[in-house]
């Protein structure tokens, strides 16, 4: 029976893939157990692999993974008989129950397990790595090669913040519209981390990453489609969808980097970049701005260059005047830099990048020194440029920029 | 569930405005715990004297160790607390937030053992 057998395990991994998040988010929902719903849920995905084969692939595989879990839930909590919360969890579980909907079909919970998950009382560094487990599934060991840390500090941050949602009784819910916005930025935040971490592996060879950027535009899709009347969540998903429209631009044929003003933009996905536009027009459509939509305008004013052959630097320029004053971020005073250099000079520039010289996070962060050697290159300071170049490469984890980098310091010695 | 409160302050602030002539136990605290009776949200609250009265007990073997002043010497000072209950930690935050001593000090939010008897979300 290896067909039966093979297709009870594809039903199975189709069912998690899809109803994982969903699973997790609705069991975990009235307890605020999250770890116990995923314990839960794997023991259910067991079950389901044992008794398929043999069953067949139920009807509604999702019910039926539900009512496993919630059987192995219930049987765990009833082995407790120690703790004095056991009646009261066991209550909980019931009133779930209860609240089922008659056909079968689990309630979307999945936006307040995102809004739990990146809950201001949780430590911000942990939000993205929160969403990704326990909408999506991923373990802590592919989280922790994603976020650049040992499987066992990643899988200790996360037990601990699970263990504090229950705890601390962070609610599975959707903020009071005085909070939402602030909130809100919690969760979208979080997914652009994780949008982020994937879009540092621009060749797409990094397995452990790759697939990253993919699963955060799925969350933001998510996000816009269960919160269609707020700004933000379009804005977001416009910017990812720009970034992702100008991934494979981003290296040559031969495998190096080509930064954005020399891209080819045939091979920018055109597509894409159409959707992303309609999302940002529809964003704006609420006539609240914020930052994902301030950025997410960057970069169409970016993508124009298809159809007017140069970029609108002083649109850019008053973009980041806007971002400027909704946040301190030394992002976005380096960004405005460049783009006061392209529109007043290079010296403009770099009397702009004086201004945040003394920020010690600028210390060990790469497109700061990168845009100081280049400004101070076209200013003529060669000297200058090349320290700063030797300490941008020092700074680069990525060969293909790297390479870059000291072939831009090369070609600045006449 | 239930929640405590704890309210860490300057003393030094609180001892300049306790000594102004006509101060009593100030308007906006009696408000606070009004409100919190209202909502059916109190269970029990209080004021600290000041740290200065504090005495510290350790049993150590079978000596037990009394020494006078706070258990951490630091700027801030535990000055209160409130126990409340609240569905959740938004809630018990929100209720942090309207406490007097938030504007001067700093509420600490503590779930108390008894988690998880309300599951409200």
């Amino acid at each position: 029976m290896a067909g039966d057998d093979e297709d009870a395990r594809a039903a199975a991994e189709t069912a998690a893939r899809r109803s994982y998040g969903r699973l997790v988010a609705y069991l975990s929902a009235r307890t605020r157990d999250v770890a116990g719903a995923e314990d839960a849920l794997a023991d259910a995905f067991a079950a389901a692999l044992e008794s398929w084969p043999r069953s067949g692939v139920p009807a509604n595989p999702e019910a039926w993974l539900l009512s496993v879990a919630r059987r192995r839930a219930i049987d765990t909590v009833r082995r407790r008989i120690t703790s004095v919360n056991a009646t009261d969890h066991l209550k909980l579980l019931a009133e779930e129950r209860a609240d089922d909907s008659s056909d079968g079909a689990v309630p979307d919970e999945r936006l307040r397990l995102m809004f739990a998950c990146a809950h201001p009382a949780l430590d911000a560094g942990v939000h993205a790595p929160m969403i990704l487990q326990t909408v999506l599934g991923f373990d802590a060991a592919a989280i922790a090669s994603a976020f650049l840390v040992s499987p066992a500090t990643m899988s200790q941050r996360l037990v601990r913040a699970k263990s504090r949602i229950k705890q601390a009784g962070i609610p599975f819910r959707i903020p009071e519209p005085s909070e939402l916005a602030a909130r809100l930025d919690g969760v979208l935040s979080a997914i652009y981390a994780a949008y982020a971490e994937g879009w540092v592996d621009a060749a797409g060879s990094d397995s452990r990453r790759r697939n990253l950027a993919g699963e955060a535009i799925w969350l933001g899709r998510l996000v816009t489609s269960l919160l269609p009347d707020e700004a933000e969540a379009p804005g977001l998903l416009s910017l990812m969808l720009f970034a992702e429209a100008r991934r494979p631009a981003r290296r040559d044929a031969d495998g190096d980097y080509v930064p954005l003003g020399e891209q080819d933009m045939e091979r920018w996905d055109h597509a894409l970049i159409g959707e992303a536009e309609a999302l940002l027009r529809r964003a704006s459509s609420f006539g609240e701005t914020g930052r994902f939509q301030l950025e997410a305008a960057v970069q169409s004013a970016h993508c124009a260059r298809r159809y007017t052959g140069r970029t609108d630097w002083p649109a850019i320029r008053r973009l980041y005047d806007a971002l400027s004053t909704l946040s301190a971020s030394p992002v976005v005073a380096i960004n405005r830099a460049v783009a006061v250099s392209n529109c007043d000079g290079p010296a403009a520039g770099l009397s702009e990048l004086a201004r945040i010289a003394g920020d010690p996070r600028l210390a060990s962060y790469q497109p700061y020194w990168a845009a100081l050697a280049d400004l101070e290159g076209r200013c003529g300071n060669f000297e200058a440029a090349r320290a700063a170049f030797d300490r941008a490469i020092g700074l680069e984890t990525d060969q293909a920029v790297r390479a870059f980098l000291a072939r831009r310091r090369a070609a600045m010695i006449h | 569930m239930q929640y405590m409160l704890l309210i860490h302050m300057d003393e030094s602030v609180m001892a300049t405005a306790t000594a102004q002539p006509g101060y009593e136990m100030s308007s906006p605290y009696a408000a606070y715990g009004e409100a919190l009776v209202k909502a059916g949200a109190m269970v029990s609250g209080d004021r600290l004297k000041p740290s200065s009265s504090a005495t510290v007990v350790r049993v150590r073997g079978d000596k037990t160790e009394v020494l006078d002043g706070p258990f951490a010497d630091t700027k801030e000072q535990l000055g209160g607390f409130y126990i409340i209950e609240a569905p959740d930690l938004d809630a018990a935050i929100q209720w942090a937030a309207r406490c007097p001593g938030a504007q001067l000090g700093t509420i600490e939010v503590r779930p108390t053992g008894k988690c998880n008897r309300h599951g409200g979300r």
